[in-house]
């Protein structure tokens, strides 16, 4: 009898990492990975970025998978629609089924979409490889006047693009008082607001959206003040869902992405775990607080950790491992700056110190949880990450504080 | 064990200086410089650091 394989739901950035690790962990047996997409994994960050501009190329975007992958399987355009977890199987949009020695799942995340009434057509979200081709299209006609709804990272990115394509109006419109502050508090909130102001990008905060005016088309975003806003092209970047319906019913807390214990492993069965942005792990270098995380660096730390347990379990061996302790980091490009984070600054809002340089140059700022270093941001150039690695040593000391 | 870091792909993002100061620096003039044949010991901060690289642009090799 042929061993079943490791089945990998999700095959971007996350599924492939695991594939990856579970040959770099020792794993020989059959791996499987099954992606609703049609593309092979390709890599996200640039879609708001470098390739949105055109600086890049949409064929620069696809991971090269290492050579200990040559052999795996993969079953692209293809959805799990359903995991039966006792019985370790899965069925698949094709009809199919397949039993499975394990499971990972990697099915990320989906942009929410607003709620309210008006038309649909001009409205754009940024996820996918077609969702930025779409974008990239809308963009590039001339004159746009284009309105982002949601100030968070990647409203923000798309809106220093959009610019950099030459809108003729770039308005970036939040319920809060300033962008990006739900991460990184107000001090480098209100600096990137000041930073994309000077850049031409104009804000309408403290406001929410209330519907979409047009007919069959979107011409305008109407605003909780009673204002509208004329728009040819609406990107609404105002968060995401994580993809979990397939494992439904299974018992498991999907509450906010997939729960897993401190090795990642799911509903208490060590055959399955979560990976990427999907999984909602409890992180034992802070308060052991299960959230997830949807920074470029946790599809590898992830991988890494699960691959090493899911191997050990599958070779009746024990893992050794310390409980995962990533130290999440994360970037973005807007204008001509750059954000860089260390660490877990939202766990620090209340206490922010100027470690180094000034916030309207290059600066390293700090956030402190009950007095002690628990991430940084360096927002500006080289000068403000080559600060930030000065203060490796304390972000990695152990242990650290528990909420 | 020896790194070798294409230097077309770099856009200076210091993800690697993070990762492994002990090999990678940025010189006076914000150029990313690094040690070519770094001790065994490193190598775990040198794939953390080729993990973390996001324009993928370092190898190990040996
Ligand atoms: C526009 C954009 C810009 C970003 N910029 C940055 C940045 O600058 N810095 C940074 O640190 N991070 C950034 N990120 C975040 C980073 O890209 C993500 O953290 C990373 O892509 C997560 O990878 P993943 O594999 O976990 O999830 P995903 O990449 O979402 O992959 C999940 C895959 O599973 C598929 N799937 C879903 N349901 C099913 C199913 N039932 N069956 C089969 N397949 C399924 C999905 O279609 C998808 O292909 C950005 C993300 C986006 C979208």
């Amino acid at each position: 009898m042929s061993t079943a394989p490791v089945v990998v739901a999700g095959a971007s950035m996350a599924g492939l990492r695991t594939a990856e690790q579970l040959r770099a962990a020792g794993w020989t047996g059959p791996i499987t990975l099954v992606g609703d997409e049609p593309h092979a994994p390709y890599n996200r960050p640039p879609l708001s970025k470098e390739v949105l501009a055109g600086k890049a190329g949409f064929d620069s975007l696809a991971f090269r998978p290492r050579a200990a992958v040559a052999d795996v399987e993969w079953r692209l355009g293809t959805s799990v629609v359903r995991a039966d977890l006792a019985r370790q199987a899965v069925e698949l949009s094709d009809g199919g089924s397949l039993s499975y020695t394990a499971l990972v799942a990697a099915t990320g995340m989906r942009p929410r979409r607003l709620r309210c009434p008006g038309p649909t057509a001009g409205r754009h979200t940024v996820r996918t490889l077609d969702d930025a081709q779409a974008l990239r299209e809308a963009l590039t006609a001339p004159g746009v006047r284009v309105v982002v709804v949601g100030a968070g990272f990647i409203g923000c990115e798309v809106a220093a693009t959009a610019m950099a394509l030459g809108a003729a109006e770039v308005t970036v419109v939040d319920p809060l008082p300033l962008p990006m502050a739900g991460p990184l508090g107000e001090l480098l909130g209100g600096a990137l607001k000041r930073r994309h102001e000077q850049r031409g990008v104009r804000f309408a905060l403290g406001c929410g959206v209330t519907g979409f005016e047009g007919e069959g088309r979107v011409t305008g975003v109407a605003l909780a003040d009673g204002r509208v806003l004329p728009a040819d092209v609406v990107v609404e970047s105002v968060g995401s869902i994580a993809n979990t319906e397939w494992l439904d019913g299974n018992g498991l807390d999907l509450a906010d992405g997939v729960l897993t214990d401190e090795h990642l492993r799911v509903g208490g069965r060590p055959e399955v775990v979560a990976v990427g942005d999907v999984a909602r792990f409890p992180n034992a270098r802070y308060d052991g607080v299960p959230r997830r995380v949807e920074h470029w660096s946790i599809p590898t730390d992830t991988a890494k950790h699960a691959a090493r347990v899911l191997v050990a379990h599958l070779a009746g061996t024990q893992h050794g491992l310390d409980p995962f302790a990533p130290l999440p980091t994360f970037w973005s490009d807007q204008h001509d700056f750059r954000l860089q984070s260390f660490g877990a600054p939202a766990l620090g809002r209340e206490d922010v110190r100027v470690l180094d340089g000034d916030p309207d140059g290059d600066v390293l700022v700090g956030y402190h949880h009950r007095d002690r270093l628990i991430g940084v941001v360096a927002l500006g150039g080289q000068q403000a990450a080559a600060a930030a690695a000065r203060y490796r040593a304390e972000l990695l000391r152990q242990p650290a504080p528990t909420a | 064990m020896q790194v070798v870091v294409d230097m077309n792909k770099c856009q200076d993002h210091g993800q690697c200086v993070f990762a492994a100061p002990d090999v990678f620096s940025f010189d006076e003039t914000g150029r990313l410089a690094y040690v070519a044949d770094p001790d065994e010991a490193l190598r775990a901060d040198v794939e953390e650091a080729a993990d973390v690289c996001p324009l993928q642009a370092i190898r190990i090799e040996g």
